[in-house]
């Protein structure tokens, strides 16, 4: 039975891999948190940390699991703060593992860590060879040898039952970004699975605070037209949770950075296609109709969110080996730097082409001229005094793309004149393509270790 | 996916007018684009433009230097529009 005047407070731990670690434990702290979630889990990562189990079974895990588990354990745990987190990658169980061993350092015995698995569906994917999304073919047309990971977009239901089995801290694999924020509001609040529009009010929460700083000036400054302060001690941001799914976005008093209308805006429209049809496992959002409030400095409140049925399949990430990538890099600067530029371009693609290095697709660009708008041209009729010649080839073999990068440097005393820092890279890539599954075939299991 | 987010609402109505799928397309031409399409949020006074095929098959496959095209967001705010003369 839930009060109705209950307030859950959620906080954004991480908004991805790399993320920032002093913010959590500053939220773990200050923010009188019931729930601090860590979102971890990029789209190629877990293919990368697939690759890594693959070698070693005990790996697979987050790289920064043990350091962020050991600045914020010991506080969230005396404070009743819960973790949610998807730093468990390709290896949920291990992870919580090393989380137990970690409680145990702080004399946190008995502490209880559960693993949420059934998003690695390999198998079932080579079995049924379902169609490819956005691309021609099916998956095995990938090549099966090539295909190295199958991990299916949990939702939250699986977190709901770690939480109700009484776990202080849950670890998952691939889970959908908004469900790790979802799934304690509907332990908290009771929503039921096809109560639409609380789970499209919840997935509007787990949507603004997915990606942490974004909501607070992060990835929003821009000196002298949108100023924010103290990017350095950027506070990351946290959520005041009702029961009817409304909620107000804040962050910790005297913290870095701006949480206003403007912020909030930037994010909730972040990686959105159809505001009105943000899929889910757990719901088909729609944001479309969300009702802003500024309730005074860094609060901004959010409701009329709304939902619509869940799709019937989940989303896949299929990760494949998929060639190589190799790159080479070198700096021109003053008079005619672009012009010597593109002159630097030309040789290596001539050089390739002589050298017989066969590239299934090539780039050529300047850095500081149009390596982000490929094609642009010089800047209103002024060149750049300073650019860096890029070319990057998708090849087939690791020699190939060494090649590249190796034409790069042989500019050094080959090329135009004034040609410095030149820098090479060959790299194995692992890609990913998405697929769908029915729901039928994803079993999600949940498995509880005690420290 | 690029939001464009009018600072006042009452600037929505003309950027809804001038910054057409069109204008876009021309502007990232460049990019080798698949197709364009744009979503009008009125309320929040913003227009969501997908652009197919800008990550050229993904940001796992893509050659670029930034392969998220994040930086195409700021890239795009450097558009010029001509603006009709009574504005």
């Amino acid at each position: 039975m839930s009060d109705r005047y209950k307030i859950v407070r959620i906080g954004a731990g991480a908004g991805f891999s790399g993320d920032r670690i002093e913010p959590a434990v500053e939220l773990m702290a200050k923010a009188h948190l019931d729930y601090l979630v860590f979102e971890c889990l990029a789209e190629r990562t877990i293919a990368l940390a697939h690759q890594s189990r693959r070698q070693n079974s005990e790996a697979g895990y987050d790289p920064l699991l043990l350091a962020r588990m050991r600045a914020v354990l010991p506080g969230c745990m005396h404070r009743g703060v819960r973790i949610v987190s998807n730093m468990g990658a390709a290896n949920p169980l291990a992870a919580a593992h090393r989380i137990a061993d970690v409680a145990r350092e702080f004399g946190l015995q008995g502490l209880r860590i559960a693993a949420v698995t059934g998003d690695d569906v390999l198998s079932a994917v080579l079995r049924e060879d379902p169609e490819l999304l956005g691309r021609p073919g099916r998956v095995t047309g990938l090549g099966p040898e090539r295909i190295v990971s199958a991990n299916a977009y949990l939702g939250a239901p699986p977190i709901v039952e770690a939480l109700e089995m009484g776990a202080q801290v849950v670890i998952t694999g691939r889970v959908a970004d908004p469900s790790l924020f979802l799934a304690p509001l509907v332990h908290e609040f009771g929503w039921r699975e096809d109560d639409w529009t609380m789970l499209g009010r919840g997935a509007l929460v787990g949507h603004l605070l997915e990606c942490a700083g974004q909501l607070t000036g992060g990835y929003f400054a821009d000196p002298g037209v949108k100023d924010v302060p103290d990017l350095a001690r950027l506070g990351f941001p946290f959520a005041e949770v009702a029961a009817d799914g409304s909620a107000t976005f804040t962050k910790v008093e005297g913290s870095g950075g701006r949480l206003d209308l403007r912020t909030v805006k930037e994010q909730l429209l972040y990686e959105l296609g159809d505001p009105s049809a943000y899929l889910t496992p757990d719901v088909c959002a729609d944001f479309s109709r969300t009702v802003l409030c500024d309730l005074g400095p860094n609060r901004v409140r959010a409701s009329a969110a709304g939902g619509s049925a869940r799709p019937a399949n989940l989303k896949v990430s299929v990760g494949y080996l998929d060639g190589y990538v190799g790159e080479g890099q070198i700096s021109y600067a003053g008079l005619q730097a672009a012009d010597r530029g593109r002159l630097a371009l030309e040789i290596v693609r001539e050089r390739l082409r002589l050298t017989g290095i066969e590239a299934q697709e090539l780039r050529c660009e300047l850095i500081g001229v149009d390596s982000v708008r490929l094609g642009a041209g010089a800047a209103r009729g002024r060149e750049a005094s300073e650019v860096r010649a890029r070319i990057a080839a998708r090849t087939v073999t690791l020699e190939a793309a060494q090649r590249v990068g190796a034409e790069v440097e042989t500019l050094y005393t080959n090329g135009p004149a004034g040609g410095g820092g030149a820098a090479r890279s060959a790299t194995a890539i692992v890609a990913i393509a998405s697929t769908l599954i029915p729901r039928s075939m994803v079993t999600p299991q949940v498995e509880m270790v005690i420290a | 996916m690029i939001a464009v987010i009018a600072y006042r609402l009452d600037d929505y109505p003309l950027l809804r007018r001038e910054l057409t799928i069109e204008v876009v397309s021309a502007f990232f031409s460049g990019l080798k684009l698949t197709g364009v399409e744009r979503f009008e949020t009125p309320g929040l006074g913003a227009l969501n433009f997908v652009l197919h095929g800008a990550l050229g098959g993904g940001v796992t496959r893509s050659l670029a230097l930034d392969a998220h095209g994040k930086t195409l967001s700021s890239s795009l705010l450097g558009i010029e529009l001509s603006l009709p003369d009574t504005h």
